[in-house]
């Protein structure tokens, strides 16, 4: 850019100056109400067994959603781009549905679907409870976040092209190990990357968890709903302290990633 | 034995990018398949290697029918224009893939890689990635690594074609010795008939999917099977229907039955051989080339009437060239002088 000094630095001023009131600046806020009256009130909060539970019930979330979008995600990718079909741009629509669809709708068409009258409703009817239970939980947190790793994944694949996976078969590989020696390696990063948005998402989710789980304390709630039923209970420490966990473990996912990337270029 | 194809068609959509090509490698020979762009030289590369399927048609690679087989179980080396180097791995683990695929042991592994490496003068560079390496070395890389598992045939498309031009002589010098030392049977793709001719044994000229015509390089330039044929390999001049290389035209300053007259538009001198060009009554551009004494002797200047008179030329009457290979002109006056009309 060949932009006169004046302009960069008031772009630079106009840049900076958005993020810091939209983005920093409520962060920041939570952080200072957090520990306005010291370490012990907030702390207290998400130690309390209900937080505690909450905690443990998002990382589950993690556990489970994350690992199964990320094999979908591969997968899916690996069809829209290495395998032409005429079915490719329906399925490539469909996958960005969650984006498109408000959470608060997905909670609802799980209900309607699983719900009394719906037509999986025979499975909670066989004793197997997934409304108002950690199955409804983990279904509302895949369908959010579904389309993440396909996202980021889909661009690098198209960039790195056939040469290296074709070179890899005249060499005497099948398809199984070009996937894992030549393929997958290539892509990591971009992998990776869809990873930690799809924890970042499902640590996040509130809408279609709210709407699945009912919310019981200690029962059904996430992190998310942790924070909204101190809010609700006029318990705002709780709630701020309970929101820094939050914010906390994203940046570990961030970190993570940064770290795992700076050993690679190393 | 060596590889040989027979009656391949391919089809991409409405492009036939290959119909009906038969062409027979010898074993432990270096063919060169030569063609512009869209010709089909490359579908044809990688329908030997596995890495296009053939609507129609068969694939022997040394007297065992490949048709059908996966690449990975063909047995060819194959050297890609952009390298295709695995761009996570080191340089010693690109040449050892194929090896480590096979499940060879390390110690053997280990002593393959560093022979190879020494072969393609990479040695001291394995611990490298592709990127810290230049255009020429990845693709030595590339075949050190397609060689490292023994190939049958080894099969190059446009290996020197991302290079510079300095690189690239350097690199197809060094391919022709290589393939003198390991003599395996070896097809590479090019689109530079120079190149071609400085490395191959035998040629296979392809043209809109057709194979036009195959031989040795002489076979080529001196028996063209048809004007594609002539005006790919080496340059050509029409007259009429007529072609005459640029080299067999000769320049004189008295007429007479068989000369043409012509107006010297430009002299070009390109060292030891200057081309003339020059524009004849009707309008027809052509060159001529002589060597400095030729010219000096003329003593030829731009704007003066000079004479042309072709030594040898060529026509191709009839319809267009039938039969895949053929090694003789349709109707040709190949050898002799031909009667050029001074009036064309």
């Amino acid at each position: 850019m060949s932009a006169n000094p004046a302009s960069r630095w008031g772009l630079r001023f106009l840049g900076l100056g958005y993020l810091t009131l939209l983005l920093l600046i409520p962060l920041v806020m939570i952080f200072y109400k957090t520990f306005e009256d010291g370490i012990g009130p907030p702390l207290d909060a998400v130690t309390s067994p209900d937080g505690l539970h909450a905690l443990k019930l998002s990382l589950l979330m993690v556990v489970i959603a994350v690992p199964l979008n990320t094999i979908f995600g591969i997968g899916c990718a690996l069809l829209l781009v290495r395998r032409k079909s005429r079915f490719n741009p329906v399925i490539d629509a469909v996958i960005n549905l969650p984006f498109a669809v408000s959470p608060v709708v997905i909670g609802l068409s799980l209900f309607l679907l699983y719900g009394i009258g719906g037509w999986f409703a025979f499975i909670s009817e066989e004793g197997f409870k997934i409304l108002f239970a950690v199955p409804g939980m983990v279904l509302a947190s895949i369908f959010v976040s579904l389309p993440f790793v396909v996202r980021e994944t889909v661009p690098v694949l198209q960039e790195i092209g056939t040469d290296q996976e074709q070179a890899a078969s005249t060499l005497g590989a099948n398809g199984w190990q070009t996937f894992w020696k030549v393929t997958l390696p290539s892509i990591r990063w971009g992998v990776a990357y869809g990873v930690v948005l799809t924890t970042a998402r499902v640590l996040g989710e509130f809408g279609a968890v709210t709407i699945v789980s009912g919310s019981i304390s200690g029962q059904t709630q996430t992190l998310p709903l942790f924070v909204e039923k101190q809010y609700q209970n006029f318990n705002q420490t709780g709630a701020y302290g309970a929101s820094l966990v939050l914010a906390l473990l994203a940046l570990i996912t961030l970190f993570a990633m940064n770290l795992l990337k700076r050993k690679e270029d190393a | 034995m060596g590889i040989s194809v027979e009656g391949a068609n391919k089809r991409f959509g409405d492009f036939q990018a290959l119909d009906d090509v038969s062409i027979e490698v010898p074993d432990g020979s270096l063919t060169a398949l030569l063609g512009p762009s869209g010709s089909g030289k490359s579908t044809l590369l990688r329908a030997i290697a596995g890495l296009e399927d053939l609507d129609s048609g068969q694939v022997t690679i040394n007297g065992e029918d490949a048709t059908g087989k996966p690449a990975q179980k063909r047995g060819v080396g194959f050297v890609f224009q952009h390298y295709a180097a695995f761009k996570h791995m080191t340089v010693y683990d690109n040449v050892a893939f194929g090896l480590k695929i096979r499940k060879w042991k390390k110690p053997e592994t280990s002593k393959r890689v560093h022979e190879l490496l020494q072969l393609v003068q990479l040695d001291g560079l394995a611990g490298r990635f592709p990127s810290q390496l230049s255009g020429g070395q990845r693709q030595r890389m590339a075949l050190a690594r397609a060689l490292a598992v023994e190939p049958k045939v080894l099969l190059l498309d446009e290996p020197f074609g991302a290079l510079d031009a300095k690189v690239r002589k350097d690199l197809r010098t060094w391919l022709r010795r290589l393939h003198e030392e390991m003599h395996v049977t070896t097809i590479f793709v090019t689109h530079d008939q120079e190149e071609a001719m400085d490395v191959a044994g035998q040629l296979v000229v392809m043209n809109e999917g057709r194979v036009e015509q195959s031989g040795t390089a002489d076979d080529l330039y001196e028996h063209p099977a048809n004007e594609f044929v002539m005006s790919f390999v080496g340059e050509v001049n029409q007259l009429g229907e007529h072609f005459v290389r640029p080299h067999d035209m000769e320049i004189v300053l008295d007429p007479d039955d068989r000369t043409q007259e012509g107006l010297v538009q430009r002299i070009v001198s390109l060292g030891f051989e200057i081309r003339v060009e020059l524009v004849l009554s009707d309008g027809t551009e052509v060159w001529a080339q002589l060597t400095r004494a030729e010219l000096q002797r003329l003593e030829l200047r731009e704007g003066q009437i000079a004479y042309l008179r072709p030594i040898q030329a060529k026509s191709f009457n009839g319809s267009s060239p039938s039969g895949h290979g053929a090694s003789t002109p349709h109707g040709s006056n190949d050898g002799g002088d031909a009667e050029i009309p001074a009036a064309v």
